[in-house]
């Protein structure tokens, strides 16, 4: 199984998603920012970090990238796609994803270890959960509050598409303590908090962001098999 | 009500990230011969009675701008409020 | 940064090169008539001192300095400097008319020191080069008053064989294995963070991370001690949150993970804030890089940011000067950073240095073009030919001697031969970074600048780098010393009662410096790059070098301004101490030291006394723990009119783990783990958080140092370690065994019960600050074995209680529930800086 991760200019958690693949062992596929190539990847991650510099709105810049394109393109297909804070904020401004990412409520960065609930299982990214699960993986971000208009917040919630939930408190803000949403095919994640900085106990507060890269080969495992 | 409108810009030697991450994403969109872009913060204050032009540069001075990297400009906004 | 690395000794000095040749240039300003770039000052990072001057406003804080300009007679805005109207001053200009006055009072140069330097280029120098001189030759580039203390650290290094050879550049190097190496370092941007808080501490951060990239290492981490004012001051609450928001703001956007550091607040701070960043690295032992410029003929490219008029210190005395007032474009300005174009700079640097194609690399700090050129010149022997024409510029108006002192970040000058020019432009092409090639290397000695056609710098390199003037300043023990000492803290009052100590330990663990840092410490990423084992608050950072192996280092800052003011001497060993504590704590090998030195003004023989005694008692100490000092950094200059901050020797330990898995933790977990507090506890609370605290009061002297009880308990802890007996180990440092049990206990929420040793008295027992102590948790059923290893070893031990609970509960005094502790303590920065708590949605 090939799972690209894409190095935006600024990309900084790029390496840890790639370990993360590794360690689930899948191959780790470095795609560039200015190369359209997918190179036969399964499966795509956008990680975190500040791609561009973020300084005009977080992911506005990296949206137009050439991998971009190709990446729209094949989630339109079902690709399965994951976006990490950063990566997330990038899917919002390529409107693979609905909503906005905007600064914390209390206007700082924050990083602390988070307790988050899974609520949709019916992903590629999270099919390995059992729905309601509650899981501890880092968040860190300045602009990480989603925000979204009533109508597609109550969207969201009515079509299962509110992945995981912050719980034990909101570290930014965001609206209905939304930390992850998903397309309406469930291909396509945005989470705000970082799995990748959870699979290993060593580094992380738990193992539990492991759970999110055994989905996707299961999910992709699932497939292959049914094509085959 | 009467609304005051206070632009906060860097001054022009202090370097400017975010415009600069601007001016080099633009060829990519295809737009091209634009030099340079800069970015700055517009505040609008509403008083409650006449505009004051004086207290709102005070309020510029003090607060919203930052006098060692910005400069800052006030103006009564007239009817784009 | 270059320029600031004076401290540096390295191997090389080791091995018998003077230590002169390791720090940087000479010079000696005469900081009073430096007016404001002095004031700023810290050699420590370049870019300070350019910067302060464009803070005017503040000025009038530093001491007095300023008071002198004006009627200084060495030049006055009627004279002259340049005159041909729309030129600039050049060589041939400066022949023709020898007798021009020039305002290098202003600048900061001593009447011998402009007399030698007529001397040294047989005519007057061009205003670019008096520039030049003036900046290289300042307190900051060249530590001229620091020198000949800092020369102990290579005089009385130990030999050891993880010095790598040929270090002396900006950092030194540690070897970790045979194929691994690291390379850390601190340097202070006070001045520069009290100017402007944010931006002051974003700079900071990049500075000493490109110092790190110069080495040929990847950066790895950053820590950040930090120092402010009362914390209820005004002023305070600008200087934190901007100069914490910078320190994340740049940290967070590089990609380094914020591993520790440190959060002190004394009034002595108020008007002179202490950002301190230490920055470690990784790098193939064989991937050292150097900053000489060999081989006359190879290109000598820039590349980075454009270059602005940022921070040009000297050359506003120039300007205003020169061309009248009204040209405020001229002045200079604060430095920006964009931790986004420096991110890219590592990126491109790294992949040049993998693939071999630089001879030499320099970072671009204070004195921007003209520093870099000319070290890197002088270093190797050669010179060099520079078209300054060629410079990307942010504003095109910019004049020549702006462009050579432009302290525009993020920036690296490369020494590169022609064939690989191509490669190397084409790499910095890939990751959207501007290179140029801005001229080449000579075989003239001379390093010679063109603009605009015409020669306006033609200097000896080595006459701006390392033949600067060194001053052996007067010292005179502070003249309130004696008194102070006679004041001790173990004469004043202490609580008895059960409910007065419990009363006692709320207070101080609410107090400023003794609370929850998780304010602070949530603004940074701790967990970018996936090598973060142990981050604040834990006692040391620990980081995975070698994922296969394990391999992996620990590191831990600490100073105590209070304990330094009661003896320097003291108080440096103390910090050493501490951070060998902590790092030993972790389990780790403790090998070499960093440090940095902020003090006031050198030119007050107290503070010079204080400056000799730390620097004698830091290189002492570190000869007794057997580590070699491999760098550091001097900040003068801190104080606010006649008033000295305390003097503050902050010290960096790296220590090395085999694997990194074998780490211990500070906090409590398992119940029925066994409480034994290794060391001896003695009556010491002068200099302590609870004197401060309770009372008000710094007097009498520091806890006694006893650098070999240090070692002891290093190595006890890591053969405990190494069999298995420790579940975590937490030092004993500010606020005594007090502080130590409400950390452990509230790490995971654990509590446990206490029995205090009978030797002392409670109070002493829970409050004192002697050091050579730890609290060693010991896992059930090892305790006898433990205990016998401690003595085995001839280190005092006493178990004093039990881990378990949802109280720390010390018997027959007092009982505190875990919530109510966790309350007291991390409510305190919240209350003082704004909560960090979001409205929910």
């Amino acid at each position: 199984m090939r799972i690209g991760v894409v190095t935006f200019p600024g990309s900084l958690d790029d390496g840890d998603a790639r370990r993360a693949v590794r360690l689930s062992g899948a191959d780790d596929i470095a795609l560039w920012h200015n190369d359209p190539d997918l190179h036969q990847v399964d499966a795509v991650i956008l990680p975190g970090g500040f791609s561009y510099g973020d300084y005009l709105r977080a992911g506005a810049i990296a949206r137009f990238a050439p991998v971009m394109e190709s990446i729209v393109d094949a989630a339109g297909g079902g690709m399965p796609v994951l976006g990490i804070c950063n990566g997330f904020q990038v899917l919002c401004e390529a409107h693979l994803l609905p909503g906005a990412l905007v600064r914390n409520a209390h206007l700082h960065f924050r990083n602390r270890d988070q307790m988050l609930r899974v609520q949709s299982t019916t992903t590629a990214w999270t099919m390995n959960f059992t729905e309601g699960q509650e899981i501890l993986i880092p968040v860190k971000n300045g602009e990480g509050r989603y925000v979204a208009d009533e109508a597609v917040l109550d969207e969201l919630e009515s079509s299962d598409r509110v992945v995981a939930r912050y719980v034990g408190g909101n570290p930014n803000g965001s609206s209905r303590d939304i930390a992850a949403i998903r397309n309406e095919a469930g291909n396509v994640v945005g989470i705000m908090p970082h799995p990748e900085h959870a699979v290993e106990a060593l580094t992380g507060p738990s193992t539990d962001g492991m759970t999110f890269f055994a989905s996707v080969l299961a999910h992709l495992g699932g497939k292959v098999g049914a094509e085959a | 009500m009467a609304r005051v409108v206070v632009d906060v810009m860097l001054k022009p030697e202090i370097l400017d990230p975010q415009g600069q991450a601007v001016a080099n994403a633009l060829p990519r969109l295809g737009v091209s011969g634009v030099e340079s872009v800069r970015i700055g913060k517009r505040i609008e204050i509403d008083f409650a009675g006449d505009a004051d032009l004086d207290r709102a540069r005070e309020i510029a001075d003090k607060l919203l701008a930052n006098p060692v990297i910005e400069d800052f400009t006030v103006r009564v906004s007239d009817g784009d409020a | 940064m270059t320029t600031t690395e004076n401290q540096t000794v390295p191997a090389q000095q080791a091995r018998g090169e003077s230590p002169e040749a390791a720090d940087g240039k000479p010079d000696e300003q005469a900081p009073d008539e430096v007016a404001d770039t002095e004031v700023i000052d810290d050699p420590e990072d370049e870019s300070d001192e350019a910067e302060l001057e464009s803070a005017d406003v503040h000025a009038e804080e530093d001491f007095g300095a300023q008071e002198d300009l004006g009627t200084r007679d060495g030049f006055s805005p009627d004279d002259e400097v340049v005159d041909e109207p729309d030129g600039p001053d050049t060589v041939p200009l400066a022949r023709r008319r020898p007798d021009d006055r020039q305002p290098y009072r202003e600048l900061g140069l001593q009447d011998d020191e402009y007399a030698k330097i007529r001397d040294i280029l047989g005519r007057r120098p061009t205003q670019s080069e008096l520039l030049m001189y003036s900046i290289m030759w300042s307190e900051h580039c060249s530590y001229k008053s620091s020198k000949v203390h800092l020369r102990q650290f290579a005089e009385k290094a130990v030999p050891s064989d993880r010095l790598l050879a040929g270090i002396g550049e900006n950092a030194g190097v540690v070897k970790l294995s045979d194929d691994l190496a690291v390379t850390f370092k601190i340097e202070s941007h006070n001045h520069p963070s009290f100017v402007e808080p944010y931006q002051g501490a974003a700079t900071g951060v990049g500075g000493i991370v490109r110092d790190i990239l110069a080495m040929g290492a990847r950066p790895i981490a950053v820590m950040d001690p930090l120092r402010f004012g009362a914390p209820d001051h005004p002023d305070t609450s600008r200087v934190l949150p901007g100069i914490v928001g910078g320190v994340g703001g740049y940290g967070n956007c590089l990609g380094l993970p914020n591993i520790g550091g440190e959060l002190v607040f004394d009034p002595c701070y108020q008007g002179n804030p202490l950002l301190n960043a230490l920055c470690v690295g990784v790098l193939p032992v064989g991937g050292l890089q150097n900053k000489a410029a060999t081989g006359p003929g190879n290109s000598v490219i820039l590349l980075g940011a454009k270059t602005g008029r940022d921070g040009i210190g000297g050359a506003s005395v120039l300007a205003s000067a020169t061309f009248g007032s009204g040209s405020e474009a001229r002045r200079p300005s604060v430095q920006v950073g964009d931790p986004f174009a420096e991110k890219l700079l590592i990126e491109v640097c790294l992949e040049i240095y993998r693939a071999d194609l630089v001879v030499g690399i320099q970072d671009l700090g204070a004195a921007g073009i003209a520093c870099a050129v000319t070290e890197t010149s002088a270093a190797a022997g050669t010179g060099m030919a520079i078209n300054l024409d060629t410079v990307p510029l942010r504003e095109p108006s910019m004049l020549p001697h702006e462009i050579l002192a432009s302290e525009s970040q993020e920036r690296m000058l490369l020494i590169v031969t022609p064939d690989k020019e191509h490669t190397v432009l084409a790499i910095a092409e890939r990751w959207g970074v501007p290179a140029t090639k801005i001229g080449e290397v000579t075989d003239t000695g001379r390093v010679v600048i063109e603009w605009h056609g015409q020669t306006v710098v033609d200097v000896p390199p080595a006459s701006l780098a390392d033949d600067g003037p060194v001053y052996a300043r007067p010292m005179r023990e502070p003249n309130d010393l004696p008194l102070m000492r006679a004041d001790r803290a173990e004469t004043l009052p202490r609580p008895t009662t059960g409910d007065e100590l419990r009363e006692t330990l709320l207070k101080l663990v609410a107090s400023p410096n003794l609370c929850d840092k998780s304010w602070v410490t949530e603004q940074y990423d701790r967990y970018v790059l996936g090598n973060t084992v142990l981050a604040q608050p834990e006692d040391a950072g620990v980081l995975r070098i070698d994922e296969e192996s394990g391999l992996g280092v620990a590191l831990s800052v600490d100073g105590n301004g209070r304990y330094s003011r009661l003896d320097p001497y003291a108080g440096a060993q103390l910090a050493l101490a501490e951070a060998y504590r902590n790092v030993a704590a972790t389990g780790a090998t403790p090998v070499a030291v960093t440090n940095c030195l902020n003090f006031g003004s050198p030119e007050d023989p107290q503070v010079m006394w204080q400056f000799a005694e730390a620097v004698r008692g830091l290189a002492d100490g570190c000869v007794e723990l057997g580590i070699p000092v491999t760098g550091g950094n001097v900040s003068f200059y801190n104080q606010t009119g006649a008033v000295a901050i305390n003097p503050t020797p902050v010290v960096g330990v790296l220590g090395i783990l085999d694997d990194v898995a074998e780490r211990l933790p500070m906090g409590l977990r398992n119940e029925g783990d066994v409480l034994v507090l290794l060391g001896d506890t003695r009556n010491e609370l002068s200099g302590s958080e609870w004197a401060w605290v309770m009372h008000e009061h710094l007097g009498g002297r520091p806890p006694k140092v006893d650098l070999a009880r240090e070692k002891l308990l290093g190595t006890v802890i890591s053969a405990a370690a190494e069999l298995g007996h420790l579940s975590a180990v937490h030092d004993l440092s500010d606020g005594g065994l007090a502080q130590t049990l409400v950390e452990a206990c509230l790490r995971h929420g654990v509590g446990a019960t206490i029995a205090l040793p009978e030797s002392v008295e409670p109070a002493v027992a829970l409050f004192s600050e002697s050091a050579g102590r730890a609290l060693a948790v010991v896992t059930r059923g090892h305790d006898k074995a433990f205990t016998a290893l401690a003595e085995e070893h001839g280190l005092p031990w006493a178990a004093i209680g039990v881990v378990g609970g949802s109280s720390l509960a010390v018997r027959e005094q007092f009982s505190v529930p875990l919530d109510e502790l966790r309350t007291a303590w991390s409510g305190t920065l919240p209350a003082l800086f704004g909560g960090l708590e979001p409205t929910s949605n």
